[in-house]
């Protein structure tokens, strides 16, 4: 069946069958590989794009449930100009990404927190994103990228 | 996963309609139903989509006061939109998976599977909802029928769920840290005619009504009421993550961790 979508501002189409998902539509269809698989068991959270505004994993929703749908994916996420956005800046200025796998999905994750929560606290931050796994581990310099993202002082944050 | 053919009807007239054929499969959020697809544990021919149907969304208040849930709104919508109307019910929605879990998962869906660990049949059962479908009002009581199995006949759609509004309730579950899924859960309702004490995650049988605690804190409602009453480690599950006798040692903690919240 044939789908169409927005995606990251451009209606994109193609040709998917019942069971193929939302992040395979994306990558091999797409050929947007910003989106990660990592478990493909909507437990990681490599997979999280927006799906009319809402995160969303990618891996564990039909490409055919997404027709019509506003979809953003972390390849929207950089300034016009090309320039990175102050999420993806804080990611890179506080080393929140070690191996770069995990580090869509946090993107996501965190431009959507941000939406709902502006300034979140460390907390809140931990909390929001327990469904994104870092298997670097390197979850200090994440939370304190978002912080960061969110314009607080980061400075009582745990050392780099 | 094997291949299926996909429909997603806009009326849930139509959607009774498809879901009327040989091994067709409702399709809520997935959040289960998807991996299990993946794993290939289910293997229907044709599945539907629910999420096309504008009238199985929504949270509002029913003409007795209930809070009515909409069978395809998501636990996200719940957290937000139920939290004045029953907040330990907007509490547990709030604490269901993750939030992108949580974008997509719905209630009709949870209450459709009746995973033994799942959250919502827990507040369903505890405080004796009405699980509406497009033929028929099940009791809370009448509905969930053990692990995975529920009074849901074959093509049957949950179309809406009516929560009583306690007069105080809260749920407490312990999490399995990696899946978190409740290792055991425990909803205390507390009503005007009564106490209902509902848990999950812990039992062979699915989610089931904790009788004898009940009792007691309809007659006193403090945790001190239950001092000395324990849970039967009986039919309780044994996995990796914890044993029978450890569930059942949970369910009394949790139980009075609940009563405590609730309070």
């Amino acid at each position: 069946m044939k789908v169409t979508m927005t995606v990251n501002g451009a209606s994109r189409s193609g040709e998917v069958e019942g069971r193929t998902l939302l992040v395979n539509f994306l990558r091999d269809t797409l050929h947007l590989t910003g989106t990660h698989v990592g478990c493909d068991t909507s437990q990681c959270g490599a997979c999280v794009v927006h799906v009319n505004g809402q995160a969303v994993k990618s891996c564990t929703m039909l490409a055919a449930e997404a027709d019509g749908a506003e979809i953003k994916t972390v390849e929207g996420m950089a300034n016009g100009d090309g320039s990175l956005s102050t999420i993806q800046q804080a990611f890179q200025d506080h080393h929140g990404l070690q191996c770069g796998f995990c580090t869509p999905g946090m993107v996501m994750s965190t431009a959507a927190l941000l939406k709902e929560n502006p300034k979140p606290t460390e907390a809140e931050v931990r909390h929001y994103l327990e469904g994104n796994i870092c298997r670097c581990t390197g979850y200090h310099n994440i939370v304190k990228a978002v912080m960061a993202a969110s314009g607080q002082d980061v400075s009582t944050i745990a050392a780099e | 996963m094997y291949n299926f053919d996909f429909v997603k009807p806009k009326t849930l007239a139509e959607a009774a309609a498809a879901m009327a054929g040989d091994e067709a499969q409702a399709l809520g959020g997935g959040q289960t139903l998807i991996p299990s697809l993946k794993a290939r544990l289910a293997s229907p021919t044709t599945l539907v989509s629910l999420g096309g149907i504008k009238e199985m969304v929504g949270v509002c208040t029913g003409d007795d006061g209930s809070t009515c849930i909409g069978g395809a709104t998501t636990h996200g919508a719940v957290a937000k939109d139920a939290a004045k109307l029953y907040p330990a019910l907007a509490k547990l929605a709030a604490g269901i998976g993750d939030p992108a879990v949580r974008n997509r998962g719905t209630i009709g869906g949870s209450l459709a599977n009746n995973d033994p660990a799942a959250c919502y049949p827990s507040a369903a059962l505890a405080s004796g909802a009405t699980i509406v479908t497009n033929t028929r009002k099940i009791a809370a009581d009448d509905y969930f029928q053990g692990m995975f199995t529920t009074a849901l006949d074959a093509g049957e759609i949950v179309t809406e769920v009516r929560f009583p509004v306690p007069e105080k309730a809260a749920y407490i579950k312990f999490e399995q840290p990696a899946s978190r899924f409740a290792l055991t859960g425990v909803f205390v309702a507390k009503y005007k005619d009564g106490v209902r004490v509902a848990v999950t995650g812990a039992s062979e049988g699915g989610v089931f009504r904790w009788k004898e605690a009940e009792a007691a804190l309809s007659k006193d409602f403090s945790a001190k009421a239950l001092a000395g009453l324990s849970a039967s480690a009986d039919g309780m599950i044994t996995d990796l993550h914890g044993t029978a006798a450890y569930r059942a040692h949970l369910v009394g903690v949790l139980t009075r961790r609940a009563v405590e919240a609730a309070a």
